[in-house]
């Protein structure tokens, strides 16, 4: 009787073993079946196969929006750490009517709680995206934008970051395995005091892996140029002049320079690179803030950024 | 003749199901619109797992029908083809489904595992709840674009 379950076991992780290994879709479950038809495996265990297997071949992109939203929260939280919130009402309530009004020209307005933004009180210029829709901008960044026009640039590069879900693919692929085989083999009942203990942990590990990335090393060459690209295409859809996003860039390549390479510029790819690669599908003409939109950025924001 | 008959009838049978398949809302205040456009004026709000009955899609649009069947426009990222698992007593909690699928999709990262983060002190979630309260009415948004001379502005 105990030979024969050491055999279903061994059996079992032979089976596993491919998808382990090289990721073949499909093997994990072909072999729970086989296994099962030649009573190698009980049903039960059979099932257990095929689900450890469907875990294996499960990555960021299989996170649901819901699962996205708490990873996003706990990001947030984790970012205000460092850099503290800034409590002005109505240079938030500015900044959340600017986001919405270009949210609704993104590829993905929706999100399962939504997009909000927040300013930040540091002077560091720099500005996150958590999972889901939590944008951070700071005073340093708003410092950089002379327009309106300017600041919707900043606001659709993140906007474009979470519709891609660029922070969801900095978690490591073994902390995503373990949760979904800790999730997947505890589908059929209440989680557990232990499995959810252990589901914590690969949650903050997950979140630490997207910290990391937002604040020290920064998305890949190319995830930024597809957020730049998507973030003038937005911009150009709620019509904003497309060339905010240029001189932007240029404002903030000066400020960094004076920097010494801190925030923005340790983790992006530098201005004029950006501009290089836009250069290409940008209308040319720079930005010419309209009269009103000047005059409402500046009242939102100027006590902001005289306050320090 | 009868097979025929039978063919016509297995069409119909097809076309019907490709029209219209069932969907669930994956956000949690999914936002049902008249015409397929987010300046589209909201009819409806939907319930995050609610299943609706969705046509094919039109430029990121489906056109959908309510379990109450008020129809209207739903975008694409705000549905999802898979049976999404509910908690009792919430929406259309498990609306007929109960494959593996159904099961996992509630589980994981979520309420459980934030309340287990608050309670060890890891994480301080004030402001996280805070800037989540953040709304902007769409009559609020509108005037913003047409002060601003901008897309989509109300006339």
């Amino acid at each position: 009787m105990n030979e024969r379950r050491i055999l279903s076991i061994v059996l079992a992780l032979s089976l596993l073993m491919p998808v382990l290994f090289c990721g073949c879709e499909g093997v994990g479950e072909a072999g729970a079946e086989i296994g099962r038809a030649t009573g190698v495996l009980t049903d039960q265990e059979a099932e257990s196969v095929k689900r450890s297997a469907q875990a294996v071949e499960k990555s960021w992109q299989d996170l649901t929006p819901e699962q996205e939203y708490y990873i996003g929260r706990a990001v947030a939280a984790q970012v205000f750490q460092s850099y503290p919130p800034l409590d002005r009402p109505e240079a938030n309530a500015y900044l959340n009517l600017l986001g919405q009004s270009l949210v609704a020209f993104s590829d993905r307005p929706e999100t399962f709680g939504g997009y909000h933004f927040l300013l930040l009180d540091s002077d560091e210029i720099n500005a996150f995206a958590a999972p889901g829709g939590l944008i951070l901008v700071t005073r340093g960044m708003v410092r950089c934008c002379q327009n309106e026009d300017e600041l919707a640039a900043v606001l659709a590069h993140e906007i474009c970051h979470v519709e891609k879900k660029h922070g969801l693919s900095a978690i490591k692929q073994g902390r995503l395995t373990s949760a979904f085989t800790i999730i997947a083999s505890e589908s059929a009942k209440q989680m557990g005091g232990e499995e959810l203990a252990q589901l914590t942990q690969e949650f903050e590990g997950s979140v630490g892996d997207v910290v990391m990335t937002l604040t020290t090393s920064g998305y890949s060459r190319k995830q930024e140029r597809s957020a730049d690209a998507a973030a003038v295409e937005v911009l150009r859809r709620a019509g904003y002049p497309e060339g905010a996003m240029i001189t932007m860039l240029q404002r903030m390549d000066e400020r960094l320079g004076s920097a010494g390479g801190l925030g923005f510029a340790k983790t992006h790819p530098s201005a004029q690179s950006r501009i290089e690669a836009l250069g290409a599908t940008i209308s040319t003409g720079g930005a010419s803030s309209d009269a009103v939109r000047q005059q409402r950025f500046a009242a939102a924001m100027q006590p902001v950024l005289a306050g320090k | 003749m009868r097979i025929k008959v039978l063919a016509v009838l297995l069409l119909a049978v097809c076309a019907t199901v490709a029209l219209a398949a069932p969907m669930s809302v994956q956000v949690r205040n999914g936002k049902l619109r008249a015409t397929p456009s987010q300046l589209g004026k909201v009819v409806a709000s939907v319930d995050y797992g609610a299943v609706v009955q969705a046509g094919l899609p039109q430029n990121g649009w489906y056109q959908v029908t309510l379990a109450n069947g008020q129809t209207g426009w739903l975008h694409e990222s705000a549905l999802s083809k898979k049976p999404i698992a509910m908690r009792a007593g919430t929406g259309d909690a498990a609306t007929g489904a109960s494959s593996d699928e159904v099961a996992l999709a509630g589980k994981g990262f979520n309420e459980q595992v934030e309340a287990k983060m608050r309670k060890d002190g890891k994480l301080d979630y004030t402001w996280v709840d805070r800037m989540s309260k953040f709304e902007v009415p769409a009559d609020q948004i509108a005037l913003f674009r047409a002060q601003g001379k901008l897309v989509g502005g109300a006339l």
